[in-house]
């Protein structure tokens, strides 16, 4: 190791090589944690000014602010936004190189310069989704899953859209494949598997998905656009494709990533619970086991997408079965951190907020997975707001809200600076009320019969989407005044100290902000990251 | 635990970098697999068109380039012992065959390619529109999958004109041939995909 890095060593890693050159051209996994987290929160926000139109536009039957063809690009431009650029890189990308590699006892992950690469690509592939919006003959309008023939035939921008989806794929892959690499090989010496925290983990599992679904999804999108290109009828009816095989590839990957989505969120949740109810966590090895459980069922339910596709009988049954089992390791995973609250001796701050409500809306959104996930209810609300509702709980309820509380509990770590408690406080249950207020009523009036992606409905919804759209009010205040408090807070707040929380986890264990190679001197691990005694 | 655990004041780790190489040979396996997984149920759907398809193909320039795809992965592997072994002018020239070896199958499947854009045997192409939509299907499979192979041919070759590069500047020695390796495993990649191209497209009938 040369001399200058020995003298730098002590320094907090944004005083060394400042620069915007010098930190778009960095591989410390810091530094590519923080380019995401500023890239996917102006993506982020995009989306959610979107959503608030869409809400706007269903405050009453009929045109209120803009045209039916307008709304299927927003909301199509919407769920491509929030799905692939911020719902699945968000907290693997963010958190998971920002802290993973701390939490470890590591220096950096195996492969910086791929790191480095993978957020480039990151941004390319949103450069491509959100040109949809100038570029081309009018925004996508096929809605996120780019369902074929339609995809095939409209004549908006899809090729761009599904060109992005496909670098953003890569993007997701080169950052599975380093997170395996570098939990198998950097651990600090004496972490062993079970000693291992549990956010590291649940990113274990998920990098397994991004590795082994997403290229699946990614030869999918390239079929569609060669489709699109050639015209030939490798998924169009009419020319000879089937449409349904489009559905099952494109499923065999989505299923699987909707638990890209939501494992690392309950890992997050697995790392604030115990440090705030001063307990060692309960089942542990069930935890951990049950990421890697849901991983590996994941892969099998996909069918359940399509039980009103003209799959067979038997075919929906066995996927209706599947779908049951993998609410087992979600089950026990909500059991576990249940009980690790119960006696503790529970701090209610920000983090801890987020996390609560965490568990209270996916067991909302897991729940109603399974009337989903049963054959005859499932006939029922498919394809109406109930499958929105549900998909809302259990992204954003879940792991959005599960985003939120990690940067409110890592943000002494990331800024060196404490959150204004009162102020992210009440932010908070601005949202949780304004989130409920928004997506409950969507169940009762998809169990009524309110179809989904539709611009228009009857009159006898109206309520419903009055409630709605007001929810969506109070959630964007609240989401305006937590991102006020945030950048209040990383400027004049109270300067934090290394361990503020009193935690037992690695990333705890070194100045905050962390110096460039993160610890003075790699730690041994002699004891697992749970051990609260206090 | 001392053998999981990498040194960690050692930047250079070659475990983690093969292992790292594995992983992505698993994303390119399941990227192909979506490919063998439509042609499989297209076949299955359209046996008789696909295999009238199949008989259009020129199975005599596809055997040649199987043979020099196969004999390509052979010469890969030995420059690797080669380069163990510290015999740094065998381990080149064997590398300059898997590079000609690319270049053979590349120059072949030009031919084979311009051929069919000759008669008109291509999407857009005049005969190719009075197929029947089945066994168009299969020359779209036919070209994507070939295509896609291609593809990773030529990448494949620009990695061994990397790995020529740093043997010649010393970097890759007889202790120090991990990019060495995980070249040469792309390149068995390349040559995996082909032995199950080879079959579907040219032998089943």
């Amino acid at each position: 190791m040369s001399e200058s890095i020995t003298s730098v060593q002590h320094q907090s890693f944004y005083n060394v090589r400042p620069g915007f050159i010098n930190w778009i051209t960095s591989t410390d996994h810091k530094r590519i944690g923080l380019l995401y987290f500023y890239s996917i929160s102006i993506f982020f926000f995009v989306g959610v000014v979107l959503g608030v139109l869409m809400r706007l536009e269903l405050l009453n039957p009929g045109k209120d602010i803009m045209e039916a063809q307008t709304y299927n690009g927003i909301f199509t431009l919407h769920g491509v936004i929030m799905i692939f650029l911020f719902i699945i890189p968000g907290v693997p990308a963010v958190f998971g190189n920002f802290v993973m590699p701390l939490i470890i006892g590591a220096k950096d992950v195996s492969f910086p310069r791929i790191n480095l690469l993978s957020w480039y690509l990151y941004v390319i592939g949103a450069l491509f989704a959100l040109s949809t919006l100038v570029f081309g003959d009018g925004i996508p309008d096929t809605g996120w899953t780019f369902y074929a023939p339609y995809s095939v035939k409209t004549g908006t921008n899809v090729t761009l859209a599904v060109l992005a989806a496909f670098i953003l794929g890569f993007s997701s892959i080169l950052t599975g494949l380093n997170f395996i690499v570098t939990i198998h090989r950097l651990r600090a010496p004496g972490m062993t598997w079970f000693k291992m925290p549990l956010f590291a983990w649940s990113l274990y599992a998920t990098a397994w998905i991004q590795l082994l679904a997403t290229p699946v999804i990614g030869i999918t999108l390239l079929m569609i656009v060669a489709e699109r290109t050639l015209g030939i009828g490798l998924f169009d009816p009419a020319l000879g494709g089937d449409p349904i095989l489009y559905q099952h590839l494109f499923w065999i990957y989505s299923h699987p990533a909707v638990y890209i989505m939501v494992l690392p969120a309950m890992g997050v949740v697995s790392e604030i619970i115990p440090v705030f109810s001063r307990r060692r966590i309960y089942g542990y090895k069930a935890i951990a086991f049950s990421s890697l459980a849901i991983a590996f069922v994941g892969y099998f339910v996909w069918g359940h997408h399509m039980f009103t596709s003209g799959m067979s009988g038997p075919a929906r049954i066995i996927f209706s079965i599947l779908t049951f089992l993998v609410a087992i390791p979600s089950g026990v995973k909500i059991f576990n951190w249940v009980a690790t609250l119960y006696k503790g001796s529970i701090t209610i701050n920000p983090p801890m907020l987020y996390i609560l409500a965490f568990i209270f809306q996916f067991m909302i959104g897991g729940l109603t997975g399974l009337v989903l996930g049963a054959l005859a209810t499932d006939v029922h609300v498919h394809d109406t707001y109930f499958v929105v509702a549900h998909f809302h709980y259990v992204m954003f309820g879940g792991t959005g809200f599960a985003f939120f509380g990690a940067l409110h509990y890592w943000f002494p770590k990331i800024w060196g600076r404490m959150v204004n408690q009162k102020k992210a406080t009440i932010a908070f249950y601005f949202m949780f009320v304004g989130f409920n207020t928004l997506y409950f009523p969507l169940f009762i009036a998809g169990m009524a019969g309110m179809p989904r992606r539709y611009y228009d409905y009857l009159p006898q919804f109206h309520n419903y989407n009055i409630i709605s759209t007001v929810g969506s009010w109070i959630l964007f205040v609240g989401f305006l005044f937590m991102i006020y408090n945030l950048l209040q807070s990383a400027r004049n707040g109270e300067k934090a100290s290394g361990n503020p929380y009193r935690a037992l986890s690695l990333e705890w264990q070194t100045d905050s902000p962390p110096t460039v190679e993160n610890f003075d001197k790699i730690p041994v691990v002699t004891e697992g990251p749970y051990e609260y005694k206090d | 635990m001392s053998a999981t655990t990498a040194i960690h004041d050692e930047h250079r780790d070659d475990f983690g970098a093969k292992m790292g190489m594995w992983l992505f040979l698993f994303t390119e396996l399941l990227l192909f697999g979506g490919l063998f997984l439509v042609y499989t149920i297209y076949r299955f759907l359209n046996p008789e068109d696909f295999a009238h398809g199949g008989h259009e193909l020129n199975l005599f320039v596809g055997t040649v380039n199987t043979v020099v795809l196969l004999t390509s992965s052979m010469t890969v592997a030995v420059s690797i012992s080669a380069i163990q072994k510290g015999n740094k002018k065998l381990a080149l020239s064997m590398l300059w065959v898997t590079i000609a070896a690319a270049l053979v199958f590349m120059v072949n499947k030009y031919f084979e390619w311009g051929h069919k854009f000759e008669i008109g045997l291509y999407p857009g192409g005049d005969l190719f529109a009075t197929l029947p939509p089945a066994e168009r299907l299969f020359f779209l499979l036919y070209y994507f999958m070939t295509g896609l192979h291609g593809l990773h041919v030529i990448i494949g070759a620009i990695l061994i004109l990397f790995v020529i590069r740093e043997i010649n500047k010393g970097i890759i020695q007889h202790d120090n041939f991990a990019f060495h390796e995980n070249a040469g495993l792309y390149w068995h990649l390349v040559d995996l995909i082909w032995i199950y191209l080879f079959p579907l497209m040219y032998l089943i009938h």
